[in-house]
């Protein structure tokens, strides 16, 4: 075990991957530079200039093009700089990547990796801030990943690289700097689709991913001191996501709440809410809650980009009301 | 740069010429097959018909190895034909039926033979050109000797991919010839009525890639130019750039009537087609009516023979609609989500 940053550890899964098998490549924008996070720092020094490509600004090539090396047998990592500019490569992910091997009646494979930093970070306004992840889940043939954790970013982005699928890797901007203990083992692989019991708690379950994890442990920290024990699921993969998990969760807990900090209208939350209330109404003793963004393009300017963040108020209000009406 | 002169029909072999011939025959017949059939509702979806062009997949693909690679557009059928996948499947294909190129899930606007190098036709226009890009550059990582020709039509030069597909294939110098099949028409528009500045070859050329011209209804000349041009690709000399000028004989799909050109015109080239104009040459070159004719009927009783047994055939057992989605993550044969 070391401990080291989010970013570190999903430049070790890199690393590794590429050093275990050479079919695996990366390409985008700057990564001879070490990205623009730093996410592949020195990886061109070891790998050289053909496995870490730096790429025109040509966001659908970059994305057709892996498609193509991935259908021939090569194992791309894309890297799309930004979660936003990969709208500007729609129709190679959903049109192209997740349905060539369904279409050509699995002769071929499509095994690629879409990383996707994401989220609110730095007062970067309406087109460097998103979080679309719930987009990707409705798409067949697309994995979506969402890790929290640095050992989750290594481990998750490691299983993604060996996956044969098209797997959509969405990595939060402010984590990056996030540190916590990874394991150095070179095998170290955490798979795509169990979620993970973040915190126990007996009154409420709050199922989220990514950043949210860390705002709702510190919004369950509040709450115990005015005595709400909450339980929170950390989802890790959006598709496939762990029903079980949080099934037998909200059965121990009989309250559910979804926190993500996409927009609340049509978000992922809306899935899971809607398919416990298929299968667990029940049981529940609260209406369950959904808590996303207000359906606002993020602002620039900070009190505002503020009133669209998920913050531990947030969610210690809502608990409250889930446990008290 | 070279122009069609050079690569006229004179200068090429009988026996050379009688098999581009016989692959132009047996996809035109492909093709008036698969037509039948989908006026008469044997095949339900759209049927995009390169009736007339033919002379571009044969004279491009006879100069490929079976390791070489293409993509192909909604409007590929010669293309696969030229490069060797069955027809039989393709028309099972067509059918929806089982045994088809891709178990009946893609239909004609998706069928892929990657036994045969045969990496996809697409049903979004200029799609195919990221894809033959990326072929080649993942061939190129691996050190393999291949060439990947990417055929697209006129009415891609006007999407993005177009530019930033070409403009790649310049920066990493890929194994790649490009292939605009220019015959006139973008869906039912004129193409020359919504493309700006001089056309695809002027487009090619500011992007860094050489490129030519040829007149795509001589089956010779395009054979022969591009019998040039390939192992110059496969030499490592970069990416390149054809036009091949033909016309559409046929509606945008098998359905539509095309009242949008001009009446005397259409019907005037189907005189100049590449079939009528190959039969003239071979003609020339001594070979006797029967021997053409014999040809002929090998190849309408093959398609006719194909297109019977895909009739026959039976559909997809219903779990394929659920299976080669994905293994992480794959719905359940049967369940609702």
């Amino acid at each position: 075990m070391s401990v080291i940053s989010y970013q570190e550890a999903g430049l070790q899964a890199v690393a590794e991957e590429m050093r275990r098998d050479e079919r695996v490549w990366a390409l985008g924008e700057d990564l001879g530079r070490g990205g623009v996070f730093g996410q592949y720092r020195g990886l061109v020094d070891e790998f050289g200039p053909e496995r870490i490509a730096d790429t025109p600004i040509s966001e659908a090539t970059i994305m057709g093009a892996s498609v193509g090396a991935a259908l021939v047998g090569t194992r791309p990592i894309v890297e799309m700089r930004f979660a936003d500019f990969a709208l500007c490569a729609v129709d190679e992910m959903v049109n192209q990547a997740a349905k060539a091997r369904f279409m050509f009646g699995g002769q071929a494979r499509v095994p690629m990796v879409i990383r996707q930093p994401s989220g609110m970070w730095r007062s970067s306004a309406a087109q460097h801030s998103q979080s679309l992840e719930a987009w990707y889940t409705h798409i067949p043939g697309l994995v979506v990943a969402a890790p929290y954790t640095p050992a989750d970013n290594k481990g998750l982005l490691k299983s993604a690289i060996r996956c044969d699928d098209p797997v959509i890797y969405i990595e939060h901007k402010d984590n990056w700097t996030l540190e916590g203990e990874v394991p150095d083992d070179d095998d170290y692989l955490m798979p795509l689709g169990p979620a993970r019991l973040a915190r126990e708690g007996a009154d409420l379950t709050v199922v989220t991913w990514s950043k949210m994890v860390g705002v709702a442990e510190q919004a369950a920290e509040q709450a115990a001191a005015k005595g709400i024990e909450i339980e929170i699921v950390d989802l890790r993969t959006l598709w496939p996501w762990d029903q079980e998990m949080v099934f037998a969760s909200v059965a121990r807990t009989k309250r559910l709440m979804v926190v993500h900090e996409a927009v609340q209208v049509g978000g992922f939350g809306a899935e899971i809410a809607a398919t416990v209330a298929e299968h667990m109404a029940h049981v529940l003793v609260a209406p369950i809650r959904r808590l996303g963004a207000p359906r606002a393009p993020i602002s620039y300017a900070k009190p505002l980009e503020d009133l669209l963040r998920i913050t531990p108020d947030k969610i210690l209000g809502m608990a409250q009301e889930q446990m008290w009406g | 740069m070279p122009n069609d002169a050079v690569y006229s029909s004179h200068n090429i072999d009988r026996d050379r010429l009688v098999d581009l011939y016989r692959t132009m025959r047996r996809i035109r017949a492909f093709e008036e097959a698969a037509e039948k059939a989908s006026l008469n509702g044997q095949v339900g979806g759209a049927v995009h018909l390169s009736i007339g062009q033919e002379a571009v997949a044969a004279g491009v693909c006879a100069n490929l190895r079976r390791t070489d690679q293409i993509t192909t557009t909604h409007r590929g059928h010669g293309h696969c034909i030229a490069k060797g996948t069955d027809p039989g499947a393709m028309m099972l294909e067509l059918f929806g039926k089982e045994g088809g190129t891709c178990g009946g899930k893609g239909g004609s606007m998706h069928i892929a033979d990657f036994e045969v190098g045969m990496l996809g036709a697409n049903g979004v226009v200029a799609a195919g050109i990221p894809i033959a890009v990326g072929a080649a550059h993942g061939a190129k990582l691996m050190g393999e000797d291949k060439v990947v020709v990417c055929f697209f039509g006129d009415g891609a030069i006007n999407r993005g991919p177009f530019m930033e597909g070409l403009n790649w294939a310049t920066v990493f110098k890929l194994p790649v010839l490009f292939v605009c099949e220019h015959n006139g028409f973008a869906s039912t528009t004129h193409s020359d009525a919504v493309t700006g500045g001089g056309g695809a070859n002027a487009r090619a050329e500011s992007l860094g890639l050489e490129a030519f011209d040829v007149d795509g209804n001589d089956v010779a000349a395009v054979d022969g130019l591009v019998g040039d041009l390939i192992p110059r690709i496969r030499g490592g000399a970069g990416p390149m750039f054809l036009s091949a000028r033909t016309y559409r004989l046929k509606g945008h799909t098998s359905v539509d009537p095309a009242l949008y050109r001009d009446q005397d015109y259409a019907a005037a080239q189907w005189n100049v087609d590449p079939l009528v104009r190959a039969a003239n040459e071979l003609h020339r070159l001594g070979l006797g009516d029967s021997d053409l004719s014999d040809i002929d009927s090998a190849a309408v009783g093959e398609m006719g023979r194909v297109a019977e047994t895909a009739e026959a055939a039976d559909t997809p057992a219903l779990e394929h609609a659920f299976a080669d989605i994905q293994d992480v993550g794959a719905p359940v044969w049967g369940s609702r989500s």
